[in-house]
This record gives C-alpha cells, sequence and structure tokens, in this order.
C-alpha cells in the first residue's frame, strides 16, 4: 500500500537444521522482534495521516441529553468529530454474538468509558483538546452492579426489549444467559455422603493487560473502501462487524493484520477498528487511533469476575459423591463473548473430576460494570479456582492428603462426563498430578547470605519489609481441564493457502492464513509443518489478511490444531498434486511412482522405502501448485438448556501445578518460590514454544493470584484503577522458576496427535498459589487476588 | 520547537514539536524509529527504555525538549552500539565481576547452530549478543516488550558480564513481560552472558 | 505550553520568577505521567536538566549537600555510608530505569505522601534549600508538607538542594507494597538512631495526608532507652519496648482507605514496619556500636 510505512512484510525462513515438526524451530519473525523492526500496529504511520481520538463516557449509567461538538469542529488542526448521528447507516450496533453494542453511545451510555464521540485532527494534542471541547450533558441513571441489583424486580434494565436468542430462556432480562448442567441426583446423592463441604468463592476481575495498546491505522481508499492495519484476533470476524456499519461489502473493507502486541482474549471484541474507518472514510484520510494504557483499561473487555458456591459430598474413603454448584459470572454493559463463558463454566464446574451426581447452574449478568469477556481460560479458571479451593477443604475433611484425594477422583480417558459426553482421548489427570508432587523442592530460606539477608528473594522484595521475619513456607496443588476450539455446535473451521513453487533452484512452500499471530508462535509452527509435508526447507509466511479464508480466532487454545490442521490439509493437496504431477512426468522411469506410499522429503520425491524417485525441483519445472482449502475439527453440539447435555465439546487441556510460596505472615506479602508444572500436550510441534506458553500462561494465573485486579467502585460503577500504576503484574522479581514437566499423549482424533496448550496452565495456577498460601497461613481464603489485608485481618 | 539530539549515532532534528510531546513520541512518531514501544506511557513498563547520555531511562518520561544536544540509543541502534563496545575493548566502563552462570546452565537449550539463519528475515542482519540470545533461547514471544528488555538487558551485562539470577531480576524488574513468565527471557541473558565469558575465554583474554 | 531550557541556575530562577506558574521538570517522573495521561498542560515546562549543579552531592564534615536531582541510583551507589536510609529509600524508587533519572527534588516538589524519600528524609532529619530570585532559605524537613501534595514553598522557589546530617547511627527504611519491585508504597517506614544526642527519628509514608513523624513513638523510645542505659549497654531493646514503639507509630497514623490498601491494613503495617527496623538498627548499633548500615544485603 503505497504511502504506508511498515506494512507487514513475509517472513521467509530457510534451515540447513531439521526445522519440521517437533524441533524448537526458532521464530521467524524473531530478528525483526529484536531489531525493532517488526511492524506493530502502533508503529503504522503515513504521510498525511489523521491522528484518530475517543472521547468516553465519564459516568457508568446515564441517559445523554445533548452533545454540542460545535466547539470542537471549530478548532484548527480537527477534520472531523462524529458522533451516533453520524453514523452512515441502519447498523448501529456490533457485537461477537449479540450485537448490542453500539459503535457510538445512542442516547444512553452503560459503563463508565464507553465510547460517545470520536475527533480526527492533525496530532494526537489537537484531537485531545479539541475532545475536551465536546459538551455533553448526562443525566444519571441508578446503576446495578451485582446480581442482587441486576435481578430486582424494579431493576433498569440493560437492554431493554432485546431479541437474541437467549432473551427467551433466561429467568430475567438482565441474565445474558444461563446454562444448567444436570446429571444423576444431587440431592440423593449427597445422602450417601460421609462429608459434605461448602465454599462461596469470589473471582477478581482480572486484565489482560497485553503491552501493545488497541491501535491500527486506517487508509481510505479510491474505490470507496478502505484498507484496514490492526492488531486483532480474529480478521474475519472484525470484518464481519465493520463492514454492515460501514455500508460496504466486505471485500471493501481490506484487513491486514498488523503486529500484535499481545492478546490473551481481549482483541476478540472491536475496539478501534470501525471507529478508524469512519473517520478516515469521513475525512478522505489515512486515520491512526493509538489507545494509551488508560484508554486501553477501557478499551476491551475483562475476565469476568464471579461469585460461586460449591457443595462437594464424599465418602470417607476419599470418593466424590456429588456436586451442586452455583456461577454467577458479571458480564457488564455488553455480552461480548458471556455466553461461551457460561457455556464453560457450567460444563467445566466439576473440574477434572469424576462425579456422577450433579446439579449446575451458571449464568452471565448485564450490569453497569465494564464489560467482561474473553481472557484466556475463560469460564474454566473461575471455576477452577472454585473447585480446587473445595477439594482442599474436602481432603482437610477426610483428613487426607489433598493430592491423593485430587488422584482418587481423577478422571481419565472414557470418562462419562456431567454434559453425558465421553473423554475420547488421554485424560492423564492422575499422572500429571503424580508428576508435578515428584519434582523436586526448592531449598529453604534461598534468602540467606553470607552478608545477611538478600531480601530480592523475600516477601516484599526490593522494599526491604522484611529479613527473614514471619516468614513462612506453604506448598499447594491445583490441576484444571479446559476445552480446547469453539464448543456447542459452532462451526468451527480455518483456511489455510499453501503454494509450492521453484525459486532459485530451490522448492519453496508459501502459506498463507488470516491467523493472528499474536506472540504464540503459529507462524512458527506454520512453517514447520509447511518443512514436514512438503519436504522443503524455505517457507514464506504471508501476512495474514482478509484476501484468503477465515482463520477463525486466535483463542481457544485451538490455533495450532485448528488452523495448524488445515495447513496440514492444504499441505497434503498440494503434495497429492505435485505427486500427480511426478507421476505424468516420470511415471513410467519407475514402477514406485505407482505402487509405493510417496513422501516428499529433502526436496525429493522419496518412496516410504526411502528409494528417491526425483527431485521436486524438476517435478515442477516453471509451474507451481496452489490450494486453498477449509478445515474443520469433528462437530460438536449444543447444551440442552434445560439439563446441559451434549458433546459440547472437542478435546480437553489438562495442566497441574504445585506452587511453593513464602508468606509474610504478619504483613501479609507473598513471595511466591516455584511454580511447577506438568501438563499433557499431546505431541509438542515446537517444544521451546510450547514451554513458553506454559510458563507465560502460569504467570497470567500467578498474577491473579496475588495482585492483578480490576477495582470498580460499587456505588457508582467507575473504575478506580485504570492504570499500570495501580493494575499490577507481576515483574520479573514477582516471578519465580517455572519448571515444566511436559507429557506427550497423542490424541488420535487431533492434527499429529496435538493437544491446544494455552489456557490449561492459566487454571490451575491460580489455585495452586492460594492453596499454598492457605497451608502457610491456614487461613481459609476464598477471594482472589488474595491481598494483604485478607492475610492479616485488616 | 526545534529539537535536535543524536539518536544512534546520527545527528536528527525534529521541527514543530509540541512541548508536551515526549522523547518516545519524537523517536516513534517523528524520526521513524519506532523500535522502542509506547505500552505504558507512565513509566510502569520499561518497554520504551533507551539509553540517555548511556544510562538506561524510560523515554515515555523524559520531554523531548530535554534531549536537545545530548545522545540516545534505541534498539534499532543497539548491535552498531554493541559492536563499538565490543570493539573499544572488554566489558566497557562498568565492573567486571560477580556470580555467573556457568556455560553448561546457560546451554540448557537447543541454541541456534551457527550457520543457520533466516534468509530474508535475519540473515544478513548484523545482532548484537543479547538480541541473538533472545532469539535462541525462545525470549521473545508477542515482542513488544523485547526492545526495552534489550536495551536493559545490554547495559545490565555492560556493568556485569557475570550477573547472578538475583542480579538479572533486579536489572530488569522495570521491564513487564506479559507473554513468556520470564523464564526465557533469564535464559537468554544467561546465555548471553555465557557466550561473552566463553569468547572472552577463546581469545585468551 | 512553552519550554523553557534555563542553563544556569540563575536563569532558572529569573524563568520561575517571571512565570511562577512554571512547572519544572528534572527526572519526569512525575510531570510527564500527568501530560501523557492528559492530566496537566502547564503553561510552561521547565528543564532543570542542564543544571548540572543540581546533579551534584557533596559531603562536609557532617553534612551532606544533596542536588536536587541527584539520581536515586547515584544515592543508593554512592551515598550507603553517609546516607543509609535515604540510599534504602531510593533502591526502593520505581524501577532502575526510573531511579536512573528521578531524584529527592521531584518528591519533594509533589510532595505526595507516598514518595518514597520522605520518610528516610524525615527520619534523617535536615533541611531544603529552596531558592528564589527573591533570596534563598532554608526550611527544615519537619515543616516542609503542609498537606496533600502541598509543601512550604513560594510560588517562585526552587529546590536547589537538601541538606542532611551524616549518620551517626544505623537507619532503616521499609515499605510494603503489593508487588516485589516497581511499586508505589502501601505505606512506608523509616528510623534513624541519632547516637549522639541519644534520640531516634522516624518518618512514615503513604499513611496520612503527609509524610509525618512518629513523634510519641520517638519521644517514647528514647525515653526507654536512656532509662535503661541502652545506648550505653547496647543491651538489646525488651519486647515490651518494642512493641510500645509499634503501637506508638501505628497510632501517628491517619491513614484513608484506597485502592492500594485499607486504613486499617496501613496502620497495622506500620506497626510491624516499625517494629522490625528498630529491631534492625538496634541490632546494627549493638552489633559494631557505630556502623550506620542496618543488618540486611540489600544489594
Amino acid at each position: 500500500m503505497a504511502g504506508v510505512t511498515r506494512t507487514p512484510t513475509n517472513l521467509t525462513q530457510g534451515s540447513t537444521t531439521p526445522a519440521g515438526i517437533g524441533a524448537s524451530t526458532l521464530r521467524p519473525d524473531g530478528t525483526l522482534k529484536v531489531t525493532g523492526e517488526f511492524a506493530y500496529s502502533s508503529d503504522m504511520w503515513h504521510e498525511d495521516m489523521l491522528w484518530g481520538f475517543t472521547l468516553r463516557s465519564t459516568v457508568a449509567h446515564a441517559e445523554i441529553r445533548s452533545i454540542d461538538t460545535s466547539e470542537a469542529l471549530a478548532q484548527a488542526g480537527v477534520y472531523a468529530v462524529l458522533t451516533y448521528d453520524d453514523l452512515p447507516t441502519a447498523v448501529k450496533n456490533y457485537g461477537l454474538e449479540i450485537q448490542d453494542t453500539p459503535v457510538l453511545a445512542n442516547g444512553r451510555v452503560r459503563h463508565h468509558g464507553e465510547p460517545v464521540a470520536l475527533v480526527a485532527a492533525d496530532h494526537p494534542e489537537t484531537a485531545r483538546r479539541a475532545a475536551a471541547k465536546i459538551k455533553i450533558v448526562y443525566a444519571e441513571l441508578p446503576v446495578v452492579t451485582d446480581e442482587a441489583s441486576a435481578t430486582a424486580e424494579d431493576a433498569p434494565l440493560l437492554h431493554p426489549g432485546r431479541k437474541d436468542h437467549h432473551a427467551g430462556h433466561v429467568p430475567h432480562p438482565n441474565i445474558v444467559h444461563r446454562q444448567p448442567i444436570v446429571r444423576g441426583n444431587a440431592d440423593e446423592a449427597a445422602k450417601r455422603a460421609d462429608v459434605i463441604v461448602t465454599g462461596e468463592y469470589d473471582f477478581g476481575m482480572q486484565d489482560q493487560a497485553f503491552l501493545g495498546p488497541e491501535s491500527g491505522l486506517a487508509v481510505p481508499a479510491e474505490d470507496g473502501g478502505v484498507d484496514l492495519y490492526v492488531a486483532t484476533q480474529w480478521l474475519h470476524s472484525d470484518l464481519r462487524q465493520i463492514a454492515p456499519v460501514l455500508g460496504l461489502p466486505p471485500e471493501k473493507v481490506r484487513m491486514t493484520l498488523s503486529g500484535v502486541g499481545g492478546a490473551f482474549g481481549g482483541r476478540e471484541d472491536l475496539s478501534m477498528q470501525i471507529h478508524g474507518c469512519l473517520l478516515a472514510l469521513r475525512t478522505g484520510k489515512p486515520v491512526k487511533i493509538v489507545y494509551n494504557r488508560f484508554e486501553s483499561f477501557f478499551g476491551h473487555v475483562h475476565r469476568h469476575p464471579a461469585k460461586l458456591w460449591y457443595e462437594h459430598g464424599a465418602t470417607k474413603d476419599g470418593k466424590l459423591t456429588h456436586l451442586k454448584c452455583r456461577i454467577v459470572l458479571d458480564g457488564g454493559a455488553y455480552a461480548s463473548a458471556s455466553p461461551a463463558v457460561v457455556g464453560n463454566a457450567s460444563s467445566l464446574a466439576v473440574g477434572p473430576y469424576v462425579v456422577d451426581d450433579v446439579d449446575i447452574e451458571a449464568i452471565a449478568l448485564y450490569t453497569n460494570n465494564p464489560p467482561c469477556g474473553a481472557m484466556r481460560g475463560f469460564g474454566a479458571v473461575q471455576a477452577c479456582f472454585a473447585y480446587e479451593a473445595q477439594m482442599d477443604k474436602l481432603a482437610k475433611a477426610l483428613g487426607m492428603d489433598p493430592v491423593e484425594l485430587r488422584q482418587r477422583n481423577a478422571m481419565e480417558q472414557g470418562t462419562l462426563l456431567p454434559t453425558g459426553q465421553v473423554v475420547d482421548s488421554p485424560a492423564p489427570v492422575a499422572e500429571l498430578l503424580r508428576r508435578v508432587k515428584a519434582m523436586p523442592l526448592p531449598p529453604e530460606n534461598q534468602w540467606e547470605t553470607t552478608e545477611g539477608a538478600d531480601v530480592r528473594a523475600l516477601p516484599g522484595g526490593l522494599s526491604n519489609t522484611t529479613h527473614g521475619e514471619g516468614v513462612v513456607r506453604g506448598i499447594g496443588y491445583a490441576v484444571g481441564i479446559k476445552n480446547v476450539g469453539f464448543s456447542e455446535g459452532f462451526d468451527d473451521y480455518s483456511t489455510a493457502r499453501v503454494r509450492m513453487e521453484v525459486i532459485n533452484g530451490e522448492p519453496v512452500a508459501t502459506v498463507h492464513t488470516a491467523m493472528a499471530e499474536v506472540g504464540q508462535g503459529g507462524v512458527t509452527v506454520h512453517a514447520q509443518i509447511a518443512r514436514t509435508e512438503l519436504g522443503v526447507q524455505q517457507v514464506t509466511i504471508h501476512p495474514a489478511d482478509t484476501q484468503v479464508g477465515s482463520a477463525g480466532s486466535t483463542s481457544a487454545s485451538r490455533q495450532t490444531y485448528v488452523t495448524g490442521g488445515a495447513v496440514k490439509n492444504s499441505c497434503e493437496a498440494v503434495r497429492e498434486q505435485v505427486l500427480q504431477k511426478g507421476r505424468l512426468k516420470f511415471g513410467t522411469y519407475h514402477p514406485a511412482w505407482a505402487t509405493a506410499e510417496l513422501l516428499l522429503e529433502g526436496g525429493k520425491v522419496v518412496t516410504d522405502g526411502g528409494e528417491v524417485l526425483a527431485d521436486i525441483v524438476d517435478v515442477l519445472g516453471e509451474e507451481s501448485v496452489e490450494v486453498e482449502l477449509e478445515w474443520r475439527h469433528r462437530p460438536t453440539e449444543a447444551f440442552d438448556l434445560e439439563t446441559g447435555q451434549g458433546n459440547g465439546h472437542v478435546q480437553y487441556s489438562f495442566a497441574a501445578h504445585r506452587a511453593v510460596v513464602e508468606v509474610d505472615t504478619e504483613l501479609g506479602l507473598v513471595k511466591v518460590i516455584e511454580l511447577a508444572c506438568a501438563q499433557d500436550v499431546g505431541k509438542a510441534l515446537n517444544p521451546l514454544s510450547v514451554v513458553g506458553q506454559i510458563q507465560g500462561g502460569t504467570t497470567q494465573g500467578l498474577g491473579v493470584a496475588v495482585m492483578e485486579e480490576i477495582i470498580v467502585d460499587p456505588k457508582t460503577a467507575k473504575v478506580r484503577n485504570p492504570s499500570f500504576t495501580d493494575y499490577l503484574i507481576p515483574t520479573i522479581l514477582d516471578t519465580p522458576t517455572i519448571p515444566v514437566d511436559v507429557l506427550e499423549l497423542a490424541d488420535e482424533h487431533a492434527p499429529y496427535g496435538l493437544r491446544g496448550i494455552g489456557e490449561a496452565p492459566t487454571l490451575s495456577s491460580t489455585p495452586a498459589v492460594l492453596s499454598a498460601i492457605r497451608a502457610a497461613t491456614g487461613l481459609a481464603l476464598t477471594k482472589t487476588p488474595v491481598r494483604p489485608e485478607h492475610l492479616t485481618g485488616t | 520547537m526545534r529539537v535536535k539530539f543524536t539518536v544512534n549515532g546520527r545527528e536528527q532534528t525534529a521541527d514543530d514539536v509540541w512541548e508536551g510531546e515526549s522523547l518516545l513520541y519524537v523517536l516513534r512518531e517523528r524520526m521513524g524509529l519506532p523500535g522502542s514501544k509506547n505500552a505504558c506511557e507512565q513509566g510502569e513498563c520499561g518497554s520504551c527504555t533507551v539509553r540517555l547520555d548511556g544510562v538506561p531511562v524510560c523515554s515515555c518520561l523524559v520531554a523531548a525538549g530535554q534531549v536537545e544536544g545530548r545522545e540516545v540509543v534505541t534498539v534499532e541502534g543497539l548491535a552498531d552500539f554493541a559492536q563499538q563496545r565490543a570493539e573499544h575493548g572488554g566489558c566497557g566502563a562498568g565492573v567486571c565481576g560477580g556470580k555467573g552462570t556457568t556455560l553448561d546452565e546457560a546451554k540448557g537449550w537447543a541454541a541456534k547452530p551457527a550457520g543457520t539463519g533466516d534468509s530474508q528475515t535475519g540473515e544478513q542482519v548484523k545482532l548484537s549478543p543479547i538480541q541473538q540470545a533472545f532469539i535462541d533461547a525462545g525470549a521473545v514471544q508477542c515482542g513488544f516488550c523485547t526492545p526495552g528488555l534489550l536495551v536493559a538487558a545490554d547495559e545490565l551485562l555492560e556493568r556485569n558480564t557475570q550477573p547472578s539470577d538475583a542480579d538479572i531480576r533486579e536489572a530488569l524488574s522495570g521491564n513487564l513481560c506479559r507473554c513468556t513468565g520470564y523464564e526465557k527471557i533469564l535464559d537468554a541473558v544467561r546465555l548471553a552472558a555465557a557466550r561473552g565469558e566463553s569468547e572472552t575465554a577463546g581469545t585468551g583474554a | 505550553m512553552d519550554f523553557l531550557r534555563p542553563a544556569s541556575w540563575e536563569e532558572a530562577l529569573a524563568a520561575k520568577a517571571e512565570h511562577p506558574t512554571a512547572v519544572p521538570i528534572a527526572g519526569g517522573t512525575d510531570v510527564m505521567v500527568e501530560i501523557n495521561f492528559d492530566h496537566r498542560r502547564p503553561e510552561y515546562l521547565m528543564d532543570l536538566n542542564r543544571i548540572g549543579d543540581l546533579r551534584e552531592w557533596e559531603t562536609g564534615a557532617d553534612t551532606v549537600r544533596l542536588g536536587a536531582s541527584v539520581p536515586y541510583t547515584q544515592i543508593m551507589e554512592n551515598l550507603r555510608a553517609e546516607l543509609p536510609g535515604l540510599a534504602l529509600a531510593s533502591h526502593t524508587v520505581a524501577s532502575p530505569q526510573i531511579r536512573n533519572r528521578g531524584g529527592v527534588g521531584g518528591n519533594l516538589g509533589t510532595a505526595s505522601p507516598a514518595g518514597d524519600a520522605h520518610p528516610a528524609l524525615l527520619a534523617s532529619g535536615g533541611e531544603i534549600e529552596v531558592e528564589s530570585v527573591r533570596g534563598r532559605r532554608m526550611i527544615p524537613i519537619d515543616e516542609f508538607y503542609l498537606g496533600v501534595k502541598r509543601n512550604a514553598m513560594e510560588q517562585d522557589e526552587l529546590i536547589r538542594a537538601v541538606h542532611l546530617p551524616k549518620a551517626t547511627g544505623p537507619q532503616q527504611f521499609s515499605k510494603v507494597g503489593t508487588r516485589n519491585a516497581m511499586v508505589i508504597a502501601v505505606c512506608a517506614f523509616g528510623i534513624a538512631l541519632h547516637p549522639e544526642t541519644k534520640t531516634v527519628r522516624t518518618g512514615i509514608g503513604s499513611a496520612a495526608p503527609t509524610p509525618v513523624r512518629a513523634k510519641e513513638a520517638e519521644t517514647f523510645l528514647a525515653a526507654a532507652l536512656e532509662e535503661g542505659g541502652h545506648w550505653e549497654s547496647g543491651a538489646p531493646i525488651p519486647v515490651s519496648v518494642a512493641k510500645q514503639f509499634a503501637q506508638l507509630a501505628s497510632g501517628a497514623c491517619n491513614p484513608i482507605d484506597d485502592v492500594r490498601g485499607s486504613a486499617k491494613y496501613r496502620r497495622h503495617a506500620v506497626g510491624i514496619m516499625a517494629r522490625r527496623t528498630l529491631g534492625w538498627v538496634w541490632e546494627s548499633y549493638r552489633g559494631d556500636g557505630r556502623t550506620a548500615q542496618g543488618g540486611a544485603q540489600c544489594a
């Protein structure tokens, strides 16, 4: 695209060493990333570009009585000011599943920080100053912030007259979705229990806190369309939501994935996409929008905070008799991914355990709190925190070792889940616990040195709060279960275009997908798959864009499975065409062309016996082979709305953690000493990346265990800590060593036997840390994050 | 206002700078050097770390006007900077000492074999030892924190060629990473330190 | 907005006299965040980085004159013997990058109760050298903090240096944050033994509208040490005395509930830090009597 600097480029990677699947191939974008050359979405630049700015509501719930933009428009350097009235078509809302989110507020704001107006100007400061001159008159409305206030009889309805497909079955219009899972008879089974434990748990609102803020560049095109460079998790989902609002056919909204500075679910929903395009189309100039960190906290959805009520029973030998639970998720003002979060929370509420008699209910609320949606492990994360706390509580009540209790009830391949689905691939839950427990423990008192206490190794760290006083060690365990891929009957597919040709005398494969590389290493793995399937060394990864079919979302631990599967599938089709060309060209020279199983290896066509039949270069000559195919995983089914029965998920992922913590019991400060993880990955396509994913996911779980929470004022529903000063994520001094034990038990239904891995480690990390802190302090600790106040009774 | 300063060894001038602009903004939006990243703009993440007259600072907290006449090194200039330092000898201005990581420990993963490389994405690109180590150790995922971490880690190794793990953690405690859990970042710094040591040993120095 | 670049201290004073609303910027830690987040649009920004004098310190016979812009990194690396409490506090400031640029002048100018230097300055005692074209004056640290983010300076004045007595006894600093690095204080506590006057001074951060001393605790402790002959004997401080000292330190707090912590926790934590830091300084005082270092290696 002329005029734009730093457009995403091809990533071409050659290799002289084995770099197919199973190798720890290095990232093809690594060099660009370490030299500062990688084109992130906030790095886009265009000669005559304008800066877009979003004016957001300062209150959580209000009617907008009036908006006066005249003074803002009159500012020098201001090119456009847009409000709801300027939206060009009848489509004025968007949403992942339910189109309930206004592009710009329509007479009412429902949460703090909702976009109300847009400004385009020649400098960000000009845009900010102009935005400050927009006069909005709000008439504040009462806020609903929890289940009681949201479902009260006279509660203000967030979306009166809603007509979405959940509206009909929910008990109150401020409930987005409700999913019960009922199997057996929990009340009857409870009578068999020797011990019953109950608990009420609170999970705080976590932020994805990806480092690269929402940003992008929209460039108006001569054909009346727009080119949009943006960081997202799913280009085609964005496109489906953007084009109707702009009134453009999808082919006139050409999207290219720019460098993504982390995502973790926070980029599943739209942020600046439509806004940037609207301003670009209105002004006829390229428009760049970059949120700052403050705005980013309002610019994307967060992890659902949850209240969870759990009751477990067990016989005295530690067999679970029943589970009753109720999970209330706060979805905030708009639906986002709430329905899917409810589906995961309910269907995985039992955890990786065998329980025949269950009575489960999960709901998500509409409130005036910030909208919540996708974040790594959604639904399953909140449930895992609660059921693992319950396991510890139950073990204590039974006088049993908590790991043994978990192992006695661990699910395995063949287990019938509460949804009626049978686990049809390895589920090594007990084995993962055994492995993580068997790892050597870190030495005690690592802070002791000959020169005194090294405070960096103690709770409080550099703040010098203890030299060992009050410090108690604790060890805790947890294990979790996460579904992989989009569930509940969603048509979950991906598309891959693969071309093979000869360049400079060498066979080269080009892989083009719309897969959003958000840091997970999909680009590395796609090249590895192409090498394995096509016998080439050199692979080019084309930038992801909407010129190829959808890849689905980089979420739900699905991308290596589904787009990896699509790349493998397309490579196989390319290979078959290459072999066909070979048969036509050379078939007469050797009978094996017709009779043997043929492969592409090391640039050659070989028989499965290893005999070389031809060079790929000779087979292809000047010709190229290209295919674009969609690929699907096995279909899933919706859960029954009353009983929750159904084969809702395609694959499950398991991880177990052991946390070792040291707690300053007087000050209530925690130092996590070690967070060991064992995870089954089916097949590690790239072991280096696998370990990196596990360590990263583990650390996000650690964060929400001890420090991360978006604090919303319950009276005003306003966010109180939208900054990195007060929303804390772990530093390198908060993050312990994370030894990882990777188990590879193939899932025969999945490409190469792989298992989606990204989310499972985020589940069990949090409850393992909590469990360890409980062990150190003897406190019940039912809320995350654990704050010093909880540990000191203050 | 006009601001003139040296970036990566080259004199640069920016005109019409708004007085409230940060060094980060000027680098990214006026000088075509967006390698330094804008992740928090409040000094809480280190993604915008540059060397200002040799000292690692958050460029988001430096007013553009404060840089007049001074020297800035960004991630884009890090390879050259490291090369010049190496050519001018030893461990730079800092202290060569402290507890180290052994070579064997540091090589606990598959380091990139010599002679391999990315044909279009890196083979011809000159990298500093810390940049190469970040790639080899798998310390890069989304990469948004990487430029700031590289500048900070390079400066650490300049001061302390054999840092202990605690030294590494302290030196990098101003740089947030959300993807990696920091383990492979530690690996990368250990690897760069170990390679630095083996190089020194190899030349008999 | 205008950007002023005085090349000398005199030019800076003249500029500040001409534009009393000019906001001085040195390390940028506070000012640039406010500008980046659109919380503040000063008419004039005045860069103090060009005034070399502000980045220098002089160690005299009894005092250290510390330039307002001496970066925290320099303080923790070079002034650990002379100003041990401030050196420890400096080490807890934000991140290495911030410590490389920020100095005590910024903490004093902003006068936020959460500034990390304040408890150490209060515990040490000392004077703030401020100046305007009208002249120079020394403000005792005890009279410097007037209210939330308000100090005793006039609009036309700038902070040039702080004058701090060289430590004659051990000093300690401790700060609670909910992260192990790069964290704003939930609350903080500084303590300094002054054996030559047989007194103890303290400072509390983030637990009242301004940084405060726990004066009752100081008086109580000084009396108890005197009465027990502890200064001479170096005998351990009785548990009851340490406990009472901690309670009085808690009592000196007047904290609020906010997103960083509850008032109740702040009171509690200040008490714990008071007891612990007292233990460390006394242990150090007993150990070799007269070193200025606390007990820990705080790298």
